[in-house]
């Protein structure tokens, strides 16, 4: 390994693994949260396994603070699998914070700060406190190690990425730099911790190399061969290559090859064919003689080979006599040897393992690697290229169009199958974006346990569909409004203990999480078995507020919907929870953003459901292209409610100069698009023109006035803002079959510019559009 | 750099100031809007192109034409005539968009035609003249002569530079008011 070897990329595998090895720590800590009586030994054997990788990560790049503390944490973890300590709420809650400052330090590491130590040293204390209250524990490791043995499997399973500990069995206090090395290490160190016939071994082959009888390890298998390799000169001339033997010898064990440089003629009489190089390797194996014969298999008839076992672990053989000691030797290069610390340990059955694992490891990587990782940017940029290469497809498509008829027949089934192919294409490469909702799912059990506790309630999580895809993007996005939801449902859905059993619920409420996919959407539900929304109470506030007029007679879903309303909230203590009002109406926003809608069903008593349906991916949308004069603009599909062609009875005209439209019996503000935009030659009379009755965040239903509808289509969205400033009423672009670039309309921002237009009266028609507009869930 | 170079060479006078000729040469495209010639630092220029019908961007400044798509990526075209106060360019498939970058943004410059790539060493360049109320010389970088046609060199950041505009357009308003 070169001197000036680039770190940072090793870095970079290593922080992706830390979060992951995170987000599973936390996992599992959830699953051991669950399990308080009953722990399963595995659950904490895969805490300690992602904490312990994430030291030896650590060690190797030498974040000092990071290894330190997640040295006592695995220290605490390691207690607790030996069942030293017992598992208690209090330990559990300790091991979620050890867990928090872990996250901390390993970002900090990643953005190459400087680390108070402060951070982490209090938790380390706590951690500490519980692994004192037990007495020492001399016999720690081998019981350890001897139950911890069954989770190899699955840990091979794991460890596909490259700091995944392969070697995890071994005490936590060997050095983690070593065994995490991604390549054989030149220098293995010795190690203090380590078992001392593994230094034995290790400093015998090191110092001595001819007197044989210095070394004497104690456990039976192990040997100690010489083997005297003279390969005939012609040995070459038959594909025979001393390197891969010698590499194969590596293998068995710890090898040490020591050449005979002594036949070697001058550089100008040096034939290419022919060996004259010789070697003696001295290897230390559990292997048998049988094995390493194998080896040399090929070459017996055309070499002078010699095997002599040195030492045997028990019974020393008498045939260890004919050694060579060669002192042309130079230095011992030591083949790469797995390990150093692979021939140690005897004494406990993991070693006798060791070796057929490292081979299962080596095989399983040939044919079992299920993931690889690919950077984000690489992904996007192909999502890019196969976004054009729709365009281009579409536009070809289109000119087909205009060829004679016997030209353009032939080719139309070409076109098909094209088309058939690039959509293929481009749902496999979207595809590639997805992952599965649990990373956001897995952190919710914490929250709903932490609150729970705060709150005084008792509350189970149940959650299903964590395995539903979704594009990255929406993942990232997807974490503040679930959160804020089951807040919620924990703050104000859910009942108090008393409540419940005054009610005659079961004393444990239920939340539920669940997602699914659904007509190509992803559907997240929240739903609890609390008292609902109090309606009454929803009613009165939403009057103080002034948000609706006491003569309103709102209907019920309309007052649930009350609860979207910007600075509306219901709680009567402000809690540190929730309850800020700036709760459900920032989620509503949010999910908006996203392309979503949200909306709440509630029965009094029951519960309350949020229902959330996010698009799968925010790089296409599927729009509806309009047309206004001469210019073609996109409308989400998922904003548009209906389209209507208005008489001329149902319109109304306001003394601002803003345009009503009534539509079974409710007023819906028309959005003059030709003028908002200054469009020439658009239709301005809404009798001539056609309707599309949007949804909006903040001015719930609008009309947005257009010359007609062109149809409807999947769109690759565009960033307008990357190459320009961004425009009102337009929240990106798109280019259109015909290379054209188009307009994607922004429902808010054209009602807010409408607004803006005639700001007189709009207070009071805002609020009446506002709850008419909370109706989006019934033509949902 | 220069400095170490010519210290090598010291003794050879001729090959000192070729390397400076050199060294400060810079190479310009220009083009024309009406009769008049401008130019843009080639460096930055990163294709040429004939003109094709953009997409209009609702509540620009007239000289903003709309976007274009330029192989995927959406990149706002301007009028440089209209953005010189002569008014719309009455566009037609002999006129031409040179993309340039700026800082981090792809942009396209409507002009009548591309003429040519000019080799201008630094000493060359002249100064614009200060001209009251002319907002002219914000966005020109300086004047050559090129075999007796004067080149205006623009300063292309600055054009498009959005506090550049507001202060340009106020004062291109004020001017031609107290004109009237």
């Amino acid at each position: 390994m070169p001197q000036d070897f680039d770190l940072d990329q090793f870095k970079s595998t290593y922080f992706e693994e830390c979060h992951d090895l995170l987000a599973a720590a936390e996992e599992y800590l959830g699953i051991l949260q669950n399990e308080m009586n009953d722990v399963d030994v595995e659950t904490l054997h895969a805490i300690f396994r992602c904490v312990h990788s994430i030291k030896g990560g650590a060690g190797t790049f030498n974040y000092t603070d990071l290894v330190s503390f997640s040295h006592v944490f695995e220290a605490l973890l390691d207690k607790l699998r030996d069942r030293k300590i017992k598992l208690t709420p209090e330990l559990v809650k300790t091991l979620y914070s050890a867990n928090d400052v872990l996250v901390t330090l390993v970002q900090m590491a990643q953005d190459d700060e400087v680390v108070d130590p402060a951070i982490w040293e209090q938790t380390a204390k706590d951690l500490e406190a519980f692994v004192q209250e037990t007495p020492p524990v001399v016999e720690k490791k081998s019981t350890a190690f001897a139950g911890y043995n069954k989770t190899e499997q699955e840990e091979e399973e794991q460890g596909w990425g490259l700091f995944i500990d392969e070697k995890d069995d071994l005490a936590p206090e060997i050095d983690l730099a070593v065994t995490l090395q991604p390549k054989p290490i030149p220098e293995p160190e010795p190690e203090p911790q380590e078992d001392s016939a593994a230094s034995a071994v290790e400093e015998a082959v090191e110092t001595d190399q001819s007197e044989e009888t210095e070394i004497r390890p104690s456990e039976v298998g192990i040997a100690h061969y010489r083997i005297q390799f003279i390969p005939d000169s012609h040995l070459l001339r038959f594909a025979n290559e001393p390197l891969l033997l010698s590499r194969e010898l590596a293998t068995l064990g710890q090898c040490y090859a020591y050449p005979d440089i002594s036949k070697l003629p001058s550089l100008d009489e040096i034939k290419a064919d022919e060996a004259y190089l010789s070697w003696i390797f001295e290897l230390v194996s559990d292997c048998k003689l049988a094995d390493i014969e194998e080896v040399f298999e090929f070459v017996i008839d055309d070499c002078d080979l010699k095997i002599d076992k040195i030492q045997a672990g028990t019974k020393p053989e008498s045939e260890n006599k004919d050694i060579v000691a060669d002192q042309s030797a130079s230095s011992p290069l030591k083949l790469a040897a797995p390990t150093s610390l692979e021939v140690a340990d005897e004494k406990t059955p993991t070693v006798k393992k060791e070796a057929p694992k490292s081979e299962s490891a080596s095989a399983s990587s040939s044919h079992k690697v299920s993931s690889i990782r690919v950077d984000l940017d690489r992904v996007d940029k192909l999502v890019n290229m196969v976004g054009e290469l729709v365009i281009s497809q579409a536009m070809l498509m289109q000119q087909a169009e205009n060829l004679p008829n016997n030209v353009g027949e032939t080719m139309s089934q070409g076109f098909e199958n094209l088309s058939a192919h690039t959509r293929h294409l481009q749902e496999s490469v979207m595809a590639i974006r997805m992952q599965p909702v649990k990373s956001v799912f897995a952190r919710m059990p914490r929250l709903v346990r932490e609150l729970s506790a705060r709150l005084k309630k008792k509350v189970d999580l149940i959650t299903s569909g964590e395995m539903t895809e979704v594009d990255k993007t929406v993942i990232e996005q997807l974490m503040d409004p679930i959160t804020h939801m089951i807040r919620n449902s924990l703050d104000h859905g859910v009942e108090s203990v008393e409540e419940r059993i005054a009610a005659g619920k079961p004393e444990r409420a239920k939340i539920q999480l669940n997602a699914e996919h659904r007509s190509g959407r992803i559907q997240i539900e929240v739903i609890d078995d609390g008292y609902g929304i109090d309606r009454k109470r929803v009613l009165e506030k939403a009057i103080a507020k002034g948000i609706v007029d006491k003569d309103d007679n709102l209907r019920d879903d309309e007052i649930d919907d009350l609860i979207f309303v910007p600075g509306f909230s219901t709680a009567k203590e402000v809690s540190n929870i929730s309850g800020r009002g700036v709760g459900m109406d920032v989620v509503r926003r949010n999910i908006i953003n996203l392309g979503g809608r949200i909306s709440v069903f509630s029965s009094p008593g029951k519960g309350t459901r949020f229902l959330l349906s996010l698009p799968l991916t925010l790089a296409v949308l599927d729009g509806m292209i309009v047309q206004c004069g001469e210019e073609k603009y996109i409308i989400p599909l998922t904003s548009i409610i209906e389209n209507i062609y208005p008489q001329p009875e149902e319109l109304k005209k306001l003394g601002s100069g803003a345009t009503l439209i009534s539509v079974r019996g409710e007023y819906i503000r028309l959005v003059n698009l030709h003028r908002l935009f200054n469009i020439k030659g658009a239709v301005t009379d809404p009798v001539e023109g056609l309707v599309v009755i949007v949804e909006t965040e903040r001015y719930g239903l609008v009309g947005i006035l257009v010359d007609e509808l062109l149809g409807q289509q999947q769109v690759v969205i565009k960033s307008l803002e990357e190459n320009y400033d961004p425009i009102a009423g337009v929240s990106a672009a798109t280019i259109l079959g015909n290379g054209k670039v188009a307009l994607i309309l922004d429902t808010d921002g054209l009602a807010q510019m409408e607004h803006g237009n005639s700001r007189r009266n709009f207070n009071e028609l805002s609020k009446q559009v506002l709850l008419t507009g909370e109706q989006t869930n019934d033509v949902e | 750099m220069m400095s170490n170079e010519k210290g090598l060479t010291p003794s050879f006078q001729e090959g000192t100031s070729l390397q400076e000729y050199s060294e400060q040469q810079k190479q310009f495209i220009t083009f024309t809007i009406g009769e008049e010639e401008y130019a843009v630092d080639i460096m930055v220029v990163r294709e040429i192109k004939a003109w094709s019908e953009t997409t209009h961007l609702p509540n620009t400044p007239e000289f903003m034409r709309g976007v274009l798509n330029l192989r995927g990526l959406i990149v706002p075209i301007f009028d440089l005539r209209c953005r010189f106060g002569l008014g719309l360019t009455e566009t037609t498939k002999m006129h031409v968009i040179i993309i340039v970058h700026l800082e981090n943004r792809l942009v396209g410059i409507l002009v009548d035609a591309v003429s040519d790539i000019i080799k201008v060493s630094e000493g060359e360049i002249q100064d614009v003249p200060k001209m009251d109320r002319n907002i002219d010389d914000e966005y020109l970088s300086g004047l050559v002569t090129v075999s007796e046609r004067m080149v205006a060199l623009l300063d292309v950041d600055q054009l498009f530079n959005p506090q550049a505009i507001e202060t340009g357009i106020a004062m291109g308003e004020a001017a031609s008011g107290e004109e009237k």
